[in-house]
């Protein structure tokens, strides 16, 4: 079974951000840029599975400008054995990525797709339930763990309030949650070795997708400043404010 | 010269970074608390090292290592940098360059071992009466019988507490010259457990877990199986070797400085004072920059020294240089730190303070400052000697 792994290239989590001046978007000129953390996480359940005889081959695949081929890189030197870049500089909202990813499934017909549950950079959490609907797969979305067992997918899902775990019948659509597994390093031998690993260039057009935007950004701004919180005397206090004030109980 | 990372250095960069973040970062307050790396985090950075395949990334490719280029290696040596010496130390990345001259029986028994981690090493050379006039060693090493008898005291010796052999420096007769008598240096590797081998911790407030220690030799004896290189060749070390151990110094220096100078920013950008966030005072702003530039100096030094190491174009004057610049950066930034944090920065609980003292010892273990200056400086001048 081949498993299929998008990869995002995202403005790295370690950088504190900025909104451009003219509120057009975040500033982007000189900031590390990396794989989406969510995504990594997909990429190393992928590979767990790989190495633990449930599948055969992993492929990963990124849909962004000529720079994404380094994100494919870094899945490839944690241990993914191809990629595909779909190579576009336009912005690609989720419906179009998830058109796209159909096409690609299409032609590389995985077993299993395993994707972030959002992206760090616009935080959508969309693509991977698009791709279920257009594809009529099954999902388990914000997988904490994921079992395979013949043709049977067990997922456990993080929900609110706790966990539930479902049952899904492959082809399917996993996407992962934090708690699913901690991404391995890139190990240097793997890092040696992603140069040699095949990249496969395609276009959007490739797959009849027309990526024009959908949406408009009127305006981007910096979230307000947290306001002071204030200190209770007592839990009779707390009590009351969190039911006159907050309204919560 | 083009000295953008390629995807490779990147990616090693990258995984270094997050390797520290997670498996070594943690542990630094707990190892200056006791002064030594306890076993189970030790053995647990060198597991996880392992399987992240960092294990031997400094070996060349004949002793089974990928044979990094310098530059790719002084940028991995740069992040290696940023965490605490003691612990970067459990990564088991290569070995000290001298042991490359084992020969014969001596390659299973202390470079094979070294490679793979099972032994470790100190080198001891200073004496109380002999520092930066290594020359002045009295430690002497003196034949009798089929073996070699050793006499004498090493000072600031880093690690031996945790070494299970030494590599000594020692002085094995005297040639008589027309310029007078020389001392012959001859190298050792001298097993800890010998009879007559004594290590004593010296309290430093540097490195804590990478400790300096005294070592006594009270009639310690060796075959001359021992002797590393050939006898009377003790400071022939290639050039290749020094170069890596400066090079490397300065690339580490630049790693730290970094690293400090982000919790420096993140400090001036949200600490108020006068209604105000400090960095917004052009007191501390020009600090701000004058950091900036300083680490960016450093950067570019180093990868020149690398540049020139790939290209076989270094010299011990440029090794000397970028040592000096890097090693002096990284306390002006390490003091600006601790300016900038005002008292938080005196804290112990809080971590300027040990990145300011650590930085010191920059300026004093490869070579004082001022040995290097005066080796710049006589390099320079030596066309014009009459
Ligand atoms: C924490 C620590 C770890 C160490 N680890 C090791 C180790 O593992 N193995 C080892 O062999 N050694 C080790 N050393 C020793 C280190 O290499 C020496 O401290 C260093 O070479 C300086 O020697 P010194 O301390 O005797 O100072 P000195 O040589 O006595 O120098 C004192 C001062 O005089 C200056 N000076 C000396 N000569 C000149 C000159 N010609 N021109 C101008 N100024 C001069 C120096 O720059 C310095 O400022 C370590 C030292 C420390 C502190």
């Amino acid at each position: 079974m081949k498993i299929l792994v998008p990869v995002k290239r995202v403005v790295d989590y370690n950088v504190k951000i900025r909104v451009k001046p003219d509120g057009s978007g975040v500033d982007l000129a000189n900031v590390k840029m990396s794989m989406n953390p969510f995504d990594e996480i997909g990429v190393e359940e992928a590979l767990r599975l790989k190495e633990a005889g449930k599948a055969t081959e992993v492929v990963v695949v990124s849909i962004g400008p000529a720079q994404a081929a380094e994100t494919l890189r870094t899945g490839l030197a944690m241990g993914a054995d191809r990629g595909i870049l779909v190579k576009t500089d336009a912005a690609v909202e989720p419906l179009a990525v998830a058109k796209i990813l159909k096409g690609v499934v299409e032609a590389e017909a995985p077993g299993l797709v395993i994707l972030g549950k959002q992206a760090i950079d616009d935080d959508c959490a969309q693509t991977g339930q698009m791709l279920s609907a257009l594809l009529g797969w099954s999902q388990g979305t914000f997988a904490s763990k994921v079992v395979i067992d013949g043709d049977v997918l067990s997922v456990t899902r993080e929900v609110d309030g706790g966990l539930q775990t479902v049952k899904l019948k492959m082809p399917a659509i996993v996407t992962t949650d934090l708690r699913l597994n901690e991404p391995r390093y890139a190990s240097l031998p793997n890092i040696m070795k992603a140069k040699k690993k095949p990249i496969d260039e395609k276009t959007p057009a490739d797959f009849g997708v027309d990526t024009t935007p959908r949406l408009k950004v009127l305006t981007t701004v910096e979230p307000g400043a947290r306001k002071a919180g204030v200190k209770v005397g007592s839990v009779a206090e707390l009590v009351q404010k969190l039911k006159s004030e907050a309204g919560v109980i | 010269m083009d000295f953008a990372l390629d995807f490779e250095q990147q990616a090693l960069v990258n995984s270094l970074e997050e390797f520290c973040r997670r498996e070594l970062y943690p542990h630094e307050a707990v190892v200056e608390e006791l002064r030594y790396v306890p076993d189970e985090i030790k053995q647990e950075i060198r597991r996880k090292s392992l399987e992240a395949g960092f294990d031997g990334m400094n070996l060349p490719e004949e002793w089974g290592g990928p044979g990094l280029d310098k530059q790719t290696k002084m940028q991995a040596e740069r992040v290696m940098g940023k965490p605490s010496t003691a612990l970067g130390q459990c990564m088991n990345r290569g070995v000290t360059g001298i042991l490359f001259k084992c020969r014969d029986e001596q390659i299973e028994e202390y470079l094979l071992p070294s490679i793979r981690g099972e032994r470790k090493n100190a080198f001891a050379l200073t004496e109380p009466g002999a520092g930066s006039d290594a020359r002045a060693i009295v430690t002497r090493a003196e034949r009798q019988g089929g073996e070699w008898v050793i006499n004498g005291v090493k000072q600031f010796i880093s690690g031996a507490d945790i070494a299970d052999f030494i590599i000594l420096i020692a002085v094995s007769g005297t040639d008589q010259t027309p310029k007078g008598p020389r001392k012959r240096f001859t190298a050792f590797l001298v097993d800890k457990a010998s009879p007559g081998l004594r290590v004593e911790p010296m309290k430093s407030i540097v490195t804590r877990g990478y400790n300096p220690t005294m070592v006594y030799f009270d009639n310690v004896r060796v075959p001359d199986s021992k002797i590393l290189g050939g006898e009377g060749e003790g400071f022939n070390t290639a050039n290749e070797w020094l170069y890596d151990g400066r090079v490397a110094l300065s690339a580490h220096c630049v790693g730290r400085a970094e690293r400090i100078f982000d919790m420096t920013k993140e400090w001036a950008g949200s600490r108020k004072a006068f209604g105000r966030t400090i960095g917004e005072f052009q007191g501390i702003g020009f600090k701000i920059a004058n950091m900036a530039i300083d680490i960016k100096l450093g950067d570019l030094m180093v990868k020149e020294a690398a540049w020139k190491m790939d290209n076989d174009l270094m010299n011990r004057t440029e090794a000397s240089m970028v040592n000096y610049y890097c090693s002096e950066m990284v306390f002006r930034v390490a003091d600006n730190a601790v300016q900038i944090f005002g008292g938080m920065g005196m804290m112990e609980d809080f971590p300027i303070q040990r990145f300011w003292r650590d930085a010191r010892i920059e300026r004093i273990w490869e070579g004082t400052s001022e040995i290097h200056q005066d080796v710049i400086a006589k390099d320079l001048l030596r066309p014009y000697r009459n």
